[in-house]
């Protein structure tokens, strides 16, 4: 019984091992951090989680299931939701339509009921917004409910992000790079939301960072990784002191 | 300034957005009413400018709210209009009836170009319905049976529940109606997850993805409902012109129909009509200076002597009654609007209305594009 | 038998040239600024409509004519990116693709207004020549289309191989903030290249001219040209020319061996069929955005 398994992941791309016969498990409640140098493989692994790449070799177990051959739109429907290191929100629409598109994998109306509009429609959308107020408020993102993402500053935008994943409501959380772009304030803010949304929220976070005061913060467990190796395993303390982890960041 | 005070979560799920707005709605209802009894001359102009708006509904819901953006829907069209005579004409079947099958074909038509496209990205599925549009064309001229081929053929009037609609004025609200209805069904849809799900396509596929969209079925869906929609107004369109041939829908309509949703405003249901009113009224604008602006001129330079005055009237007149002119002119605001207002009309429309709200604390870069430099849309 | 095969073959590769050297500014002009021409057809149109002009209008000889008609459209290239293009770089595709088509509605109604709606011939010194080949008619003007693309091409990968000019082109197209930085006056390539697609269209248009007729809409080639370099993988000069040969081929050989009308189209069902297989073209790879 696991909640989340990665058993020999491997991808390839060309004649280059991105990721490279990685295993790990995470456990439901923790926050499990991957860090590494560039081009060690980290985000690689979570375009393999959320399935948009397809795995040259290895499986991944989600809740018992093999998730490995799901398709990537309905792995939000199994409870895993992802950002994205670069954000990638929907960038003509408003806050709130970004969040309300983060409830598409719990639709329940189907394409007729919407075109006419029917009472379910209505009462389905006011139970969805219920849903996205809740998120707005646990993130304090009501000043911004109405702004088009294309007027907001970045620091705004990653929590928009941040909220947006939340809204579907998953089990399984993945944030890729959650401090990168952000001031010293805003990166604190951020490691109280991730302790927040683990304690209160009750969601596992699988996290890849490179802020190691970010990392120290909030992680129960870190996976460092080189090559798309792992090399060291354990709590933010043992990992960083790990004589690999010095030689891997330092060229040593 | 008038600020909305939002105290229920209804009130962003009301197809307007305020009872403000609700208001001028209903006065353009009761204006659209009167318009043929205002100006009956134009009768016929306005029922294509309806039309049109259909059009150019449907070519926003693809282009402007999925990002997918087609140069073939002038072959959604003419299969709505041919479907739409064969099955009203040639098979008899009452005049509803005909449309919703004629919306249908069409939409299956839709769901057969967006199978495909879902492997292409931007220029390239722009291409592929370019050569859907173009292969359609060839079908129209070669399916003698189904299309009376070069011939053509000759298009009756509507007669709906026994009711024959010989008039320019009962057509005209019949065209109205259907604009009504499509504007409504697709307002409808825009609020609800579906029309969420486009538009996240169009912004960003891979976050859409992962947030539970299947691109396939939404790309698919998209593309069907665009051209049921099409399929409607070329039923319309049918009785519109009254005579069907394969060269009414080349390249060159299509064009239009994207020119209708770029000068109107990408991105809003506002701005395909108002692209299409642009696009119905401007032939009618020039056909009215065809017959003024040469005289007038003329008189004008007539200051200069009555024979500087004739050779200029003669060279207007020239210019004006070349056949050549109108698509130099669609192309000339084509890439005006392009250049200066990307946002086209509605665009324009929206910073003129804040300007007015925040009269001396209107700021120019509000509405600054942010370039990007980025090489994000190459294909390799 | 044999005899219509390769009466068929040389017409197919004939025309094939032309598309393939209309393609071919595509594709320099994508390389280079990234924005699609829709208009390059119209620029081949406006460029047999000039040599038309010079020689029978003004009769100043074929050879002048077709040089001044090449120069003058060239140029013309280059201010449209000075003037127009060149505010859109850096904006969404979508912006350049109805920019160039709103350029050649009004090429083409410029070109009714200058040269009227007409249907012209070009004369020229080679019209209505044949000699016998194994066994074949080979007409001149086809001939000569085969050999000025043949010329054309090998000029332009000189051109791009060996003159610091031609290397700086492709430094611009591979990275322009790096060219930059290397000295290269970026703004300045784009105009060549510009001037060079529409100077290549010119020439299409001039060896196109005797074989087709003139009106104004001979841009509309353009759209099978698309086919061409689309199956070519856009990006790539070699696969322009290959597949502007392969849609002339097919069009040529399904006229005449499969039932009427499937000529017009063949073009347009051969590129939906590679766009739905390798939607990347014949000659591409396959492009995702990275996360």
């Amino acid at each position: 019984m696991s909640f989340f398994r990665a058993d020999s992941l491997a991808m390839q791309f060309g004649g280059i091992k991105a990721v490279d016969e990685v295993s790990f498990e995470v456990e439901a409640g923790e926050v499990f951090t991957l860090i590494g140098p560039n081009g060690a493989g980290k985000t690689t692994i979570f375009n393999l989680v959320s399935r948009i790449y397809d795995p040259t070799s290895g499986r991944l177990l989600f809740e018992d299931e093999d998730i490995t051959e799901v398709p990537p739109h309905e792995i939000a429907g199994r409870g895993i939701a992802r950002t994205f290191q670069n954000i990638e929100l929907f960038e003509r629409a408003t806050v709130l339509q970004n969040l309300l598109l983060g409830r598409h994998a719990r639709k329940r109306s189907n394409f007729l009921e919407e075109l006419l509009f029917l009472p379910k429609v209505r009462r389905l959308e006011l139970e969805h917004r219920e849903a996205v107020e809740k998120v707005i408020d646990f993130l304090d993102l009501q000043s911004h409910r109405d702004s088009l993402i294309v007027n907001l500053p970045y620091g705004v935008r990653k929590v928009v992000e941040l909220a947006r994943a939340l809204c579907a409501e998953p089990k399984l959380l993945l944030l890729d790079e959650p401090s990168s772009g952000l001031n010293v304030e805003e990166t604190e803010d951020m490691a109280f939301w991730i302790q927040d949304i683990r304690e209160l929220l009750g969601i596992t976070v699988l996290m890849v960072e490179h802020d190691m005061s970010l990392v120290g913060a909030v992680s129960d467990r870190v996976l460092a990784l080189n090559y798309g190796r792992p090399i060291a395993m354990g709590t933010a303390g043992e990992v960083q002191a790990h004589p690999d982890v010095i030689a891997a960041f330092l060229g040593g | 300034m008038r600020f909305i005070f939002k105290i229920s979560y209804r009130q962003d799920l009301g197809l307007f957005r305020d009872r403000f707005q609700r208001d001028w709605y209903i006065a353009l209802l009761l204006g659209l009413l009167a318009l043929p009894v205002l100006l009956p001359d134009y009768r016929v102009d306005f029922s294509l400018m309806l039309i049109y708006g259909l059009c150019g509904v449907s070519l926003m819901v693809l282009a402007g709210y999925t990002g997918l953006v087609s140069l073939g829907h002038a072959a959604f069209l003419g299969i709505g209009a041919y479907a739409h005579v064969y099955f009203a004409q040639d098979m008899g079947l009452p005049w509803i009836v005909s449309i919703a099958l004629a919306a249908l074909v069409s939409a299956a038509a839709g769901g057969l170009v967006g199978l495909p496209a879902l492997r292409m990205t931007g220029i390239y599925l722009t291409i592929a319905t370019l050569a859907f549009a173009l292969i359609v064309q060839e079908v129209f001229n070669r399916w003698e049976s189904v299309t009376g081929g070069l011939k053509g053929k000759a298009v009756e009037r509507p007669t709906i529940f026994g009711v024959s609609l010989q008039d320019d004025t009962s057509f005209y609200f019949l065209c109205l109606a259907l604009l009504i209805a499509g504007l409504w069904l697709t307002r409808n849809v825009l609020r609800a997850p579906t029309g969420r799900a486009w538009v996240a396509i169009r912004d960003s596929e891979i976050a859409a993805q992962s947030m539970g969209v299947n691109l396939a079925v939404y790309k698919t869906l998209a593309f069907s409902y665009s051209a049921a929609l099409m399929g409607v107004a070329g039923a319309l369109f049918a009785h519109q012109v009254g005579f069907l041939a394969p060269d009414i829908f080349t390249v060159l309509l299509s064009i239009q129909f994207l020119l209708m949703v770029v000068v109107g405003g990408l991105g809003s249901l506002h701005g395909a009509i108002f692209g299409a009113i642009f696009v119905a009224l401007v032939p009618v604008g020039i056909s009215e200076a065809r017959d003024v602006m040469p005289e007038w001129l003329g008189r004008v330079f007539s200051v200069f002597g009555q024979d500087a005055g004739s050779a200029v009237a003669a060279a207007v007149d020239g210019f004006v009654k070349h056949p050549g002119l109108e698509p130099g002119i669609f192309g000339l605001v084509l890439v005006l609007f392009i250049l200066f207002e990307p946002q086209g009309f509605y665009g324009r429309w929206i910073k003129i209305k804040l300007y007015f709200s925040q009269f001396p604390l209107y700021k120019r870069a509000t509405f600054k594009r942010q370039k990007s430099y980025m090489r994000s849309e190459r294909l390799r | 038998m044999l005899g219509t095969v390769l009466q068929l073959l040389l017409n197919g590769l004939a025309v094939g040239c032309i598309y393939g050297l209309v393609a071919l500014g595509f594709v320099l002009i994508y390389k280079a600024t990234e924005l699609v021409n829709f208009a390059q057809g119209d620029l081949m149109m406006l460029g047999a409509f000039t040599c038309y002009m010079f020689t029978v209008w003004y009769g100043i000889g074929y050879w002048p004519a077709f040089a001044l008609s090449v120069a003058i459209i060239g140029l013309f290239g280059a201010a449209l990116d000075r003037i127009i293009l060149r505010r859109v770089i850096g904006q969404p595709q979508f912006a350049a693709v109805m920019l160039t088509i709103g350029l050649g509605a009004m090429f083409r109604s410029f070109a009714s207004m200058a040269w009227g709606s007409e249907i012209y011939t070009l004369p020229t010194p080679f019209s209505a020549q044949q000699s016998l080949v194994a066994g074949v008619s080979v007409s001149h003007e086809y001939l000569s289309i085969i050999a000025g693309t043949v010329i054309l091409c090998a000029v332009l990968y000189a051109f791009f191989t060996h003159t610091k000019l031609g290397v700086a082109m492709q430094a611009a197209s591979q990275n322009q903030l790096a060219a930059y930085y290397m000295g290269i006056p970026v703004k300045l390539v784009f105009s060549l290249i510009w001037a060079i697609s529409a100077g290549v269209a010119a020439i299409a248009g001039v060896l196109l001219a005797p074989v087709s007729l003139i009106d104004t809409n001979l841009g509309f080639i353009g759209l099978k040209a698309f086919a061409a370099a689309v199956l070519g993988g856009f990006g790539s000069i070699p696969g322009a020319l290959a597949g502007g040969l392969t849609i002339g081929l097919i069009e040529l050989f399904s006229g005449a061996y499969l039932p009427e009308g499937f000529k017009d189209v063949a073009a347009y069902v051969v590129l939906l069929i590679v766009l739905v297989l390798r939607p990347q073209g014949m000659f591409g790879t396959v492009g995702r955005k990275r996360v």
